[in-house]
């Protein structure tokens, strides 16, 4: 099938976009690495990304709420829920194995994804109000099921928080998952019915609806999806972090959100693709890990991450604007 | 001449169901269930507990929320036009800092007041004008200038706290009005709730919100400046903001970066549950001082049971999500109701 005019621009602009973040990442990188050649050394490359890739997996998730037109406040409290059951049940039986874990994480998100859908889509409740009840919900029962207690590092598995570091053509477990989780993820938005069915919608929810598209059924799907990818994430971080703590992941989704924006995803939805959500995670990452190079307190680091959301945010909005008076010209003339 | 009675008996009958129709009208208000739920609340931990129906442990509860309380009035007026704002809790941390550091330079309490209020009024309107004039969505916006507010409190305070004040500073957060034991806290809240009240539904400026929050471009073409008024409402939260640091910081006499965390939602959560729609236009401020009362009450009787806060955390995000979807089905079933009465 041909691409159709509003396809080839689609593509057009998101690669645009994800050039953009790519030499900006260069243009990051030069001076850091000139200060501090260690930067770029394959151990700290690794390190970083290690440390980037369970934001990567709840960023993609964040993505295809945003690309809807809604938000997702409550991936915090679904990795927190779901990294809670992965670790009491290692607790209970060690001999679990670290997959049937992140599976049984994986499936519980999915479960707490469908909810959010469902009142979203069913119970017409705004998005960010049903996340904003489920944070809470969700949150207090990790409180309920762990009881208040945490589980600790030695009462955790040794193969399971071992799981992530594990490393496969020198490449950690952990990294391979996020990598695949963003391959599939990206095979599901560029060229699958229904990814392309969620960009319609938040493009245009009235005429994707004339063209057939279920508007219920893709708002479902994209919070089934995001939960999905958050219990995964749980499964994951309670492994990394070899703990299962009541608190965990608190206000997660502010650095969730912060990675699409930088990625150049639309707050009135429609618009992004992964692969600069991908990119736009890398890119907090760097500048998070940099900020010792330039010999900033980490005390700042805060405040350099919303700075460079806040210049993300304006830069994406101004592009924006002058695509669309060039569309309008264009169409006058 | 004959049918006269029967159009008398008719018109009677119209009376009755319409009264009936009212009273249902009436009755399934999100803000009269709230009212009843407050005093489903009341009832409930009177009978648990007899504690909660002491005067003086009503009063002293209101240390608690009257700050969140406070700081929901501005956020109606944000909400009502369809915005947000998240960096609430963040401009707070910022003016505690700066009061904690100007206390410590020995600055008086005048001079912490002024300069609190001006942080505030001055980050508001950062957010204000952002938003407005390259017409970035508030949601965004403010989840930037969260992390950059809360980052200049962190990074110009470290792990550090300021716990040095002026001698009577404790007075806004701490002390009660003279001979009653009502605190001072308490009733400026309620002094604020109906200078907003008559805002919202007695000025020309309340009926603009609520215009602007039904369509900001009927709004806009009916010769309402949008952008000034909701550069006015982010600007008002700011400087509110900067009051209730002054009221926390007093209170507790203590400034660390991480003060206010997650207020934000807490008191977008107060809003929303005191029936203000989040896509704007609809809402008042009874009924967020009810749901304020609500959510206070409830901590606080929670509290008394020793029930966890957990299970309060459980009853607020299902209580936000009920207030939501209860308005949509009683609207569905009055749809029905006038559906089967027609035909």
């Amino acid at each position: 099938m041909a691409d159709t005019p509003f396809k080839t621009m689609v593509r057009r602009t998101m690669a645009r976009r994800e050039l953009t973040l790519m030499v900006l990442l260069a243009v990051l990188l030069i001076p850091i690495s000139i200060r501090s050649p260690l930067f770029l050394a394959p151990s700290n490359v690794n390190r970083i990304l290690n440390d980037m890739a369970i934001l990567a997996i709840v960023a993609i998730g964040e993505f295809f709420v945003i690309l809807s037109g809604g938000i997702d406040l409550s991936v915090g409290s679904v990795i927190a829920f779901t990294g809670m059951v992965c670790g009491m049940i290692n607790e209970a039986h060690p001999a679990t194995s670290p997959l049937l874990l992140l599976l049984i994480g994986l499936s519980v998100g999915a479960v707490l994804g469908l909810f959010n859908g469902v009142l979203v889509a069913y119970g017409k409740i705004p998005p960010i109000i049903t996340t904003l009840g489920t944070v809470n919900i969700y949150r207090g029962m990790t409180f309920l099921l762990s009881g208040g207690s945490w589980v600790t590092a030695h009462e955790l598995a040794p193969a399971y928080i071992a799981f992530p570091r594990k490393t496969f053509l020198g490449i950690s477990y952990l990294l391979w998952i996020a990598l695949a989780a963003i391959a599939l993820m990206y095979y599901f938005s560029q060229h699958t019915r229904t990814g392309r069915e969620v960009y319609a919608i938040g493009g245009n929810p009235t005429a994707a609806k004339f063209v057939g598209v279920n508007e219920n059924k893709v708002r479902v799907i994209v919070f089934l999806v995001s939960g999905t990818l958050c219990g995964l994430a749980g499964g994951l971080w309670t492994a990394r972090y070899a703990s299962a703590v009541n608190e965990m992941a608190t206000g997660f989704e502010m650095q969730a959100v912060a990675a699409c924006v930088l990625g150049g995803v639309n707050f009135a939805g429609g618009a992004g693709g992964i692969i600069g959500v991908a990119l736009g995670t890398l890119f907090l990452g760097v500048v998070t890990n940099a900020l010792p190079v330039v010999y900033l307190s980490v005390f700042w680091q805060t405040f350099v991450q919303g700075l460079i959301i806040l210049i993300a945010l304006a830069l994406n909005t101004i592009s924006d604007q002058r695509k669309h008076k060039r569309m309008l010209a264009e169409r006058r003339a | 001449m004959e049918k006269q009675p029967d159009l008398v008996a008719k018109s009677r009958l119209i009376d009755e169901m319409s009264f009936k129709n009212r009273f249902i009208e009436f009755i399934t208000q999100w803000e009269v269930i709230l009212l009843f739920i407050a005093v489903g609340v009341f009832v409930f931990f009177n009978a648990k507990s007899r504690y909660f129906l002491d005067w003086f442990n009503l009063m002293n509860a209101t240390f608690q929320f009257s700050e969140k309380a406070i700081m929901a009035l501005p956020m109606i007026f944000i909400i009502m036009c369809g915005d947000i704002d998240i960096s609430i809790a963040s401009i707070i941390a910022l003016c505690a800092y700066v009061v904690g550091q100007a206390a410590l330079g020995g600055a008086s309490i005048p001079t912490l007041i002024v300069l609190s209020l001006l942080v505030g009024t001055l980050a508001g309107l950062f957010n204000g004008v952002m938003i407005t004039t390259l017409e970035m969505p508030a949601i965004a916006v403010t989840l930037a200038t969260q992390s950059i507010y809360r980052g200049i409190s962190i990074g110009l305070l470290g792990d550090q706290a300021r716990t040095k004040f002026p001698a009577n500073f404790g007075v806004f957060g701490q002390q009660f009005v003279p001979g009653t034991i009502i605190p001072i806290e308490f009733v400026l809240y309620l002094i604020l709730m109906l200078l907003f009240a008559f805002i919202l539904h007695k000025t020309t400026y309340g009926r603009r919100l609520y215009a602007i929050g039904n369509s900001p471009e009927a709004a806009r073409f009916s010769g309402i400046n949008v952008k000034a008024i909701r550069i006015i409402n982010f600007t008002l939260t700011g400087f509110f903001c900067g009051l209730t640091a002054i009221l926390l910081a007093s209170r507790i006499l203590s400034v660390r970066s991480n003060i206010a965390t997650g207020w934000d939602l807490e008191i977008i959560t107060l809003v929303v549950l005191g029936g203000v729609a989040i896509t704007g236009g609809k809402g008042s401020v009874f009924g967020v001082f009810v749901g304020s009362l609500v959510v206070g009450y409830l901590k606080f009787g929670m509290g008394l049971l020793k029930l966890s806060g957990t299970l309060m955390t459980i009853v607020i995000g299902s209580l936000l999500i009920t207030a939501v979807l209860l308005p949509r089905l009683l609207d569905l079933y009055k749809a029905n109701r006038k559906l089967r009465m027609q035909a």
